[in-house]
């Protein structure tokens, strides 16, 4: 059986799936026949068995630890586990319905719930969580779903969720997770970046892979294609396997452009850089030849954890980073939580509309307390190398002034504790809001520079929630108002001599670079991974082509015409990319 | 053999807790089918679930059936538990 999802990172896997899991278990309802019966009773009895030998483990662990008073409540949950009327319901209800187990078992487990919560007694109303945890564990045995967190994967496994968050990859075991595959998300969702960054195939938006694959089953995840392949046979394997030698010597290949000077050929220069995620990627990021980091994501200091990181601690990671990179530049992007990114230790309350709410620099001007820790270790850091710094989800030139205002608080109190920083570290605004687009203009004549971040001025535009597979297709960074919105910020900063990058998606895709760097963008900065083709790109066209490609985009209707053109295009000025892709 | 006895309950807790967890350990031990009864409502003595959907309060007066070949030793140790003695 094979699925078909959203491209996210290119590459081809081949491994056993591990089912990861942290939504609520939903039980689908399937007939079964009647000669099923007695093996569905087994798979019940199994998980019985699983479940009992789960909960003694815990019991013993937490009588070890917090004394066998704590470990009681678990006395409960066996019982409830070995109920003679709850398994006997089960089984009566196997053979009356012909449905499969796991949906009896929920919806018996579920009658009981609704009977005790109703109950007048207290004491037995708080039973009801016992009997929801034993059950839930049940069905987690039933379903085959593991209660393994990403940290302790034994062998390498590609895996498979409904999502992935911030908080699930930051605790992986990196070295064995082979590929991604989830049910939402779009090219710009967490896992998508996060994919890249590690360079794993992944396709997401599949919708249904958390319910069509169990842990163990065998995958193909064709990254490039957005396909998944459950347990195929001798032949797709075969047919893959080569494929991925395919890819791998593609990627080889490209790997010999890592060092091109990024220049097209009549000579107009570029800059291209990496985005990355935490400190460990520098060694990505010089091997893959970029020039610079134009995006050092500072929100993985911030997660998992119980406290707020302190200046040192941050200064540790900043400094580290500019330090490796010596005299390339370093830009960091302040804290950027909120969204689809939350703090745990600060209690930011649950929205309705998380991307357009308190987050970013909304966030951290309403707490200074917390920016201002960040501002003087940035600042710290500057005298070790080529930072700059970049405020995200700037609204308004009113918003600007008042992160300007606080950056220039930091500097004083390290003037005043007669500490260096980088008095002319160059301050920059991410544009990636429309109403700071229209306004750049305005914006340009107070910083030095901006960035694209194409991922949220896209959603943003165009009102497509980027994790939303559903509305997937609407998300098309060649739509002409968002062309329109890049042409406007490139057009307005260079008004003001002041350079212009992107640090979005869009900048790693081949075809639209040519428009981008025909419509002036001065720096691209992407996924490590990405570098060596995009610099083979920019460096087999001649900028007068781009331009012209840029001029002729702008004037098309829609955004599926400008991608077909600006593939055309690419095709026909640097036909080797495709053919060597494809093969 | 059947055997068939009615009790009140003495426990302070009434059958919550840990007396119905103790219950239906001491149920389990014998060979017997249990019923419990409370007013017209029937439970497997055998079950947690069961005897704590009976939310059987102090006072609250039952019917305990066993009915197999160790009916009698087993009413008469789950007796001592409906009225609050530990077997």
């Amino acid at each position: 059986m094979s699925l078909k999802g959203i491209p996210a990172s290119p590459g081809i896997a081949v491994g056993k799936a591990f089912l990861f899991d942290t939504r609520q278990l939903i039980a689908t309802e399937k007939d079964i026949k009647q000669d099923a019966i007695s093996s569905e009773i087994a798979r019940f009895e199994e998980a019985l068995i699983k479940t009992r030998s789960e909960i003694l483990a815990i019991q013993k662990k937490i009588s070890h630890e917090m004394g066998t008073q704590h470990a009681e409540i678990f006395n409960a949950h066996l019982l409830v586990l070995e109920d003679r009327m709850l398994i006997e319901e089960v089984i009566e209800g196997l053979k009356k319905e012909l449905k499969c187990v796991e949906y009896i078992f929920s919806k018996v487990i579920g009658k009981y719930i609704k009977v005790f919560s109703k109950m007048d007694d207290e004491y037995l109303k708080e039973r009801t969580s016992d009997i929801e945890d034993v059950g839930k564990r049940i069905l987690k045995n039933l379903i085959g779903a593991q209660e393994k967190t990403l940290s302790d994967l034994e062998e390498q496994v590609i895996v498979v969720a409904y999502d992935l968050s911030p908080s699930d990859t930051a605790n992986m075991h990196k070295k064995n997770v082979i590929g991604f595959v989830t049910d939402i998300g779009g090219r710009t969702s967490h896992t998508a970046i996060m994919a890249k960054s590690l360079e794993i195939p992944a396709v997401v938006g599949l919708e249904k892979a958390t319910v069509k694959i169990k842990t163990g089953d065998i995958l193909i995840v064709d990254g490039a294609d957005g396909i998944v392949i459950i347990n195929p046979d001798k032949l797709t394997l075969k047919k893959y396997e080569a494929k991925q030698q395919k890819f791998v010597a593609f990627e080889k290949t490209l790997l010999d452009f890592k060092d091109t000077l990024a220049a097209t050929i009549d000579g107009h220069r570029v800059e291209v850089s990496a985005n990355i995620e935490l400190p460990d990627e520098v060694s990505s990021v010089i091997a893959h030849g970029a020039e610079g980091i134009g995006l050092y994501r500072t929100e993985f200091l911030y997660m998992n954890r119980n406290d707020v990181p302190d200046e040192e601690e941050q200064f540790e990671a900043y400094k580290k980073v500019a330090a490796k990179l010596s005299k390339s530049p370093v830009i960091i992007r302040t804290l950027d939580l909120g969204g689809d990114k939350f703090l745990s230790q600060l209690k930011v309350p649950h929205e309705m509309n998380p991307f357009l709410g308190w987050r970013a620099i909304r966030f951290c001007l309403a707490k200074p307390e917390i920016f201002k820790v960040q501002l003087r270790a940035i600042l710290r850091a500057s005298v070790f190398g080529n930072v700059k710094i970049m405020f995200p989800m700037i609204s308004g030139l009113g918003e600007l002034r008042q992160a300007i205002k606080v950056l220039d608080e930091a500097k004083q109190e390290l003037r005043n504790k007669k500490m260096n920083f980088n008095q002319d570290m160059e301050v920059g605004a991410m544009i990636e809001i429309p109403s700071a687009a229209l306004t750049c203009d305005l914006l340009a004549k107070e910083v030095d520079f901006f960035s694209i971040g194409t991922n949220d001025l896209i959603q943003y535009s165009l009102a497509v929630d980027r994790a939303n597979e559903k509305i997937a297709y609407l998300y098309r960074p060649t739509h002409p108002a968002v062309l329109r919105l890049i042409k406007n910020i490139i057009d307005s900063g260079h008004k003001e001599n002041i350079w212009v990058g992107m640090c979005g998606e869009m900048a790693a895709e081949s075809g639209f670079v040519l428009i981008l760097l025909g419509l002036g963008l001065d720096e691209f900065s992407m996924s490590p991974v990405t570098i060596p083709e995009m610099k083979y790109v920019i460096s087999n066209v001649k900028f007068e082509d781009a331009r012209k490609i840029a001029e002729e985009a702008m004037t098309l209707p829609t955004g599926e015409e400008v991608e077909a053109f600006a593939n055309k295009r690419l095709n026909e000025l640097i036909p080797w990319l495709k053919k060597t892709k494809k093969q | 053999m059947l055997i068939e006895k009615k009790l009140t309950i003495q426990n302070e807790q009434g059958l919550h807790a840990r007396p119905a967890a103790i219950f239906v350990q001491i149920a389990n031990k014998y060979e017997s089918d249990i019923v419990v009864r409370k007013g017209r409502q029937e439970v497997n003595g055998k079950s947690i679930m069961g005897l704590l959907t009976l939310a059987a309060e102090k006072g609250a007066k039952l019917h305990i059936k066993a009915n197999g070949p160790d009916a009698k030793e087993a009413v008469e140790d789950l007796e001592k538990v409906i009225l609050g003695e530990t077997p």
